[in-house]
């Protein structure tokens, strides 16, 4: 007559057998769950762009001297600029630029081309929308190289003292991993994290309050279980529809994608089996401290949202103040973000990934204690 | 039945805030005995059971259950108990038979496939057990929860509210079947609202507010109230009962189809109050019935809460 029965095996598989076959029943969620990964990854693998080109562009031409229109095909060429308009007055290009129709207005001043081969040094003024700086900012960036290699046939002959010398250093850059500035490089292994964090944290968020509203919980209760029984065989088949996910989601940045695969794929298995749990951690400890689905689905989004926005998946991690970037730390995202993206694209090995592998156990095991200290074992 | 106690606790109280839902209640269930326990809705019943079984912490009390300290061994209580809930507490979207497997499985009852089976057989759902226990009518889905609650062969069953909105014919199936399995020495606690059915328990309590007002037998608590009623008939008993109602002596006056029952807690009272009324009636003194006593019991202790 022990009145504290350890741990039962057999329990947790009666209630893994239930939550599969309930998954099962339930269409919806399970089309979901599938199809989730798919629709966004297609979605927003194809839409996000953190390299924008064919920006509109107005230009004042005040000159039209040879040298003027070679810097006006030198713009159109670079592909940052899209001329669509061109006006005549300063004035008329300042209220396309508040009407947002266009983003940058080019002013060639009177007398350009004459006093660029007199040396005088003329300016040319671009006026940019920089509501958005992460828009303008690629193109603004390409500006100086962009002039000085124009330039350089034109100013042949008896012009070749105003080409720009070569500067006192020769600056040259590597830029490893995505030499090619391939958004979806980026992003794609991102949206893995992103997506599991959605679906992972909201379905077992929902786990211990649907049992609540439906009153099955009660009947749960009056049984002989163990909190952490409950709770963890709620984990495990969600664990499988992870892998699911993780699987759909590495095809389709294969094949759709063609994102690179230079690292391991047990690796990368394995450590999203770590932020899976983290993940179901999380949410079956919300399930835990909400009363009912609706305050389940609050904190989920309370979670998801700081999750996207400080984890570097939307903008540079580093672009953050160190508070900021130490609250991001937190989230199992963040980590997530940098092993799958160095993985993939750096080819990581265990002895790289384990720093960040270690924070998301370590998650886990934190909110995973604190939810089976929360679960309720009475109706109180 | 046996004098040994299924059920013996003293001084249960629960309250939630500053409202005290179970007020000091004793109860003493003797083994193979089937229990009703009466009273008004919200009247403390299903939170007492849920103290019995572990499902709230109480607030005050002591005492046993099944032999088990009602305080500190609710894991050991729990798993010699077969609780049925009010509200249909099973996965609506598994089967009869998932349902059962899952209990089953939850108690770790050797051989469960056989018992499974077994349990399917006995209560008459063989050929339905691939049905979604979502789609069982209120009948069957008391039949299912029955099964349920029995499969890990409890020597307690704490059922509340078995029989709501059950059909007449599946009411008495399931009263037949209690009468059964307390025969073969399961003992029983029953809440309900149905007087024929408190009227098949072997004995009974009745608790308003909070509060145990009476208990015994069903003839104990007839004479323990000690209600005298009459049975009148003849022309216009409702302009007759409002007239009676409000009289000194007069407890309560209820119609009975073609009777009117007017009862009162002093006789002599009572016969001074219908005395002018007996010309062109038919008046038969009768011996109050668990109804009249329980309307009664409702009334007097909604007075005495509303003072």
């Amino acid at each position: 007559m022990n009145e504290r029965s350890g741990f039962s095996a057999q329990r947790l598989v009666a209630m893994i057998v239930k939550e599969f076959t309930q998954m099962r029943r339930d269409k919806l969620t399970f089309a979901m769950m599938l199809g989730i990964p798919v629709i966004q990854l297609l979605l927003f693998g194809y839409a996000i762009n953190s390299d924008p080109r064919h920006l509109p562009a107005a230009v004042l031409m005040a000159d039209h001297g040879p040298q003027a229109r070679t810097i006006l095909h030198a713009l159109q060429n670079s592909t940052y600029y899209d001329f669509v308009r061109e006006v005549k007055t300063e004035r008329e290009g300042r209220d396309l630029l508040a009407r947002g129709q266009v983003q940058f207005v080019i002013n060639i001043p009177q007398n350009f081309s004459r006093d660029l081969v007199r040396g005088d040094r003329p300016a040319i003024l671009v006026e940019a929308d920089a509501t958005d700086p992460a828009a303008t900012g690629q193109a603004l960036g390409a500006l100086t190289s962009l002039f000085d290699q124009a330039l350089i046939n034109d100013l042949k002959g008896p012009l070749e003292f105003l080409a720009g010398t070569a500067g006192p250093v020769d600056v040259r850059v590597h830029a490893l991993y995505n030499p090619e500035v391939i958004t979806q490089y980026n992003i794609v292994p991102g949206l893995m994290g992103v997506i599991l964090t959605m679906t992972m944290v909201m379905i077992t968020g929902l786990a211990i309050t649907r049992e609540r509203e439906r009153g099955t919980m009660e009947n749960l209760l009056s049984m002989p279980t163990r909190p952490s029984e409950v709770l963890i065989g709620k984990i495990v088949p969600y664990i499988m529809v992870g892998y699911v996910q993780v699987g759909i989601i590495l095809l389709v940045s294969h094949y759709l994608f063609h994102v690179p695969m230079l690292g391991s794929l047990t690796l990368l298995l394995a450590a999203a089996f770590v932020f899976i749990a983290a993940n179901l951690s999380l949410g079956i400890t919300i399930s835990t401290v909400a009363k009912n689905q609706l305050q389940a689905m609050q904190m989920t989004f309370f979670v998801f949202l700081p999750s996207i926005l400080l984890s570097g998946f939307m903008f540079p991690f580093r672009g953050m103040p160190h508070w900021a970037q130490w609250l991001g730390e937190i989230f199992p995202l963040t980590h997530f973000l940098r092993i799958v993206r160095g993985i993939l694209l750096k080819g990581n090995g265990l002895a790289d990934v384990s720093r960040d592998i270690w924070p998301l156990a370590l998650f886990a095991a934190i909110v995973l204690t604190v939810g089976v200290k929360r679960y309720r074992r009475t109706l109180d | 039945m046996s004098e040994e106690l299924a059920i013996d606790v003293r001084g249960m109280t629960k309250r939630f805030g500053d409202r005290t839902v179970v007020n000091d209640i004793a109860l003493q269930v003797r083994v193979g005995e089937i229990y009703g326990f009466l009273g008004p809705n919200g009247s403390g019943k299903t939170t007492f059971i849920r103290m019995l079984c572990g499902l709230l912490r109480a607030d005050g009390g002591s005492g046993t259950c099944l032999g088990h300290d009602v305080i500190r061994e609710s894991e050991s209580i729990k798993r010699n108990v077969g609780y049925m809930t009010q509200r249909f507490s099973f996965y609506e979207d598994l089967s009869i038979a998932e349902n059962l497997d899952f209990v089953a499985r939850m108690y770790g009852i050797p051989g469960r496939r056989e018992a499974v089976n077994a349990s399917i057989e006995r209560l008459g759902l063989s050929g339905r057990q691939k049905q979604l226990a979502g789609e069982l009518s209120g009948g069957w889905k008391q039949r299912l929860a029955l099964a349920a609650c029995l499969i890990h062969q409890p020597k307690l069953l704490l059922l509340d509210e078995p029989t709501a909105g059950v059909d007449p014919k599946a009411r008495r199936d399931f009263w037949e079947q209690i009468h059964e399995l307390a025969a073969e020495g399961l003992t029983f606690l029953i809440t309900t609202h149905y007087m024929d059915e408190a009227e098949r328990c072997h004995r009974l309590a009745y608790i308003a507010y909070g509060n145990l007002l009476t208990h015994g037998t069903v003839r104990e608590v007839i004479d323990h109230v000690g209600l005298a009623t009459w049975s009148v008939s003849g022309p216009d008993l409702a302009s007759l009962a409002r007239q009676l109602r409000g009289k000194a002596g007069v407890r309560q006056a209820v119609a009975f189809g073609n009777m009117l029952h007017v009862s009162g807690d002093d006789p002599e009272a009572l016969e001074r109050a219908i005395a002018p009324f007996r010309e062109g009636r038919e008046w038969t003194k009768i011996r109050s019935g668990l109804e009249d006593v329980f309307i009664h019991l409702m009334d007097r202790s909604k007075d005495n809460f509303d003072a």
